[in-house]
């Protein structure tokens, strides 16, 4: 990895493109992140619009646990945010805190999901292959927990550096993954489970 | 003087700038009241109100986490253009094949008719549901659980 004379890796220092190279690569991540997530949804609404039988299905997906979920990602959000604030003000421990309570609301609702909710619907017999919507449901709601968890397990590697101190610039960087994937998530809840 | 931890995040913003922080409960307290709202639209009945808490609501909450918690306002302009470009890209994709999913005729073409029914005995999660007369919903009885 390139790195500057001070050991740091050039992501972290060089601002040649106005701002850290690190931070510039998380919103490429995310302008290709959209493009994915985009195109899944475009995909779900041709399909929910010219098709009644989508809103048939969609009326069985549980509403409750999805507002609980959706609200817990958007408690989890508030945690990132302030650690960023925390990170930016030189806090450390209190940043590293932010993070295990982000990463925290992370694992709760991949719990809720795969323990609870995903269980359920399958248990009433509505599994990926039962209908184009059920299809979509599971393809949209399992790539959106693939990127909660892999958002989490970032969390909880730079969480123990930021509690010493080290490499804070770390924390807004996947506070602004953690914010994106909240976004996806307030998109996802109204066409999944609201729109019935 | 700054803290060693301090320096560290400075030199993690390149440019050792530092964001505007709002009030991020009051922001998340708003989130919470447009949940709400957006979980109630639907109780009222009217199509059109569901639409607007669902979908109108979203795009607000989007743009308050994308300005509060995101910063894009404080990024650098061109972030904002290759997210825009994006969402176009995305746009452009829907524009193009919508016609093919949403329409059953065009310019030049018609759907098939056995396509047009085979997508909705799919859609109804049978393999031959609309030719046998079969309903595919794995438990018609079970509503929201």
């Amino acid at each position: 990895m390139s790195a500057t004379a001070a050991g740091r890796p050039i992501a972290t220092t060089r601002s040649a493109a106005g701002m850290p190279t690190g931070r510039l690569a998380v919103w490429w991540v995310i302008a290709s992140e959209i493009v994915i997530f985009g195109g899944l949804l475009g995909s779900y609404i041709m399909f929910r619009l010219s098709h009644d039988a989508f809103a048939q299905q969609a009326a069985h997906t549980n509403t409750l646990v999805g507002t609980i979920n959706t609200f817990v990602l958007l408690t989890s959000s508030l945690a990132a945010v302030l650690g960023h604030k925390y990170a930016e003000e030189g806090n450390g421990p209190k940043a590293a805190r932010q993070l295990y309570l982000t990463a925290l609301g992370g694992l709760i609702f991949a719990g809720i999901k795969f323990l609870y909710e995903w269980p359920t619907e399958i248990h009433h017999g509505f599994t990926i292959s039962s209908s184009p919507f059920w299809a979509f449901y599971y393809t949209a709601c399992g790539i959106h927990a693939a990127h909660v968890i892999a958002g989490v397990t970032i969390m909880l590697f730079i969480a123990p550096a930021a509690r010493k101190g080290q490499e804070l610039q770390r924390v807004e960087l996947i506070g602004i993954y953690w914010h994106f994937v909240d976004v996806v998530w307030i998109f996802l809840f109204p066409l999944l489970y609201i729109a019935k | 003087m700054t803290s060693p931890a301090h320096d560290s995040h400075d030199h993690g913003h390149g440019t050792g700038e530092h964001t505007h922080h709002p009030n991020y409960w009051q922001i998340w307290a708003i989130l919470c009241v447009l949940l709400c709202i957006s979980v109630a639209g639907p109780f009222l009945g009217i199509k059109i109100v569901t639409l607007i808490t669902a979908f109108g609501i979203a795009l607000v909450k989007a743009y308050l986490v994308a300005k509060n918690f995101m910063h894009i306002n404080l990024a650098a302009k061109y972030v904002t253009y290759f997210i825009v470009t994006a969402l176009v890209f995305m746009f452009l994709f829907f524009a193009g094949t919508a016609p093919d999913v949403m329409k059953p005729q065009g310019r030049n073409w018609t759907k098939p008719a056995w396509l047009d029914g085979s997508i909705h005995a799919t859609m109804m999660g049978g393999e031959h549901g609309e030719e046998h007369g079969e309903s595919a919903e794995p438990a018609a009885e079970h509503e929201e659980h």
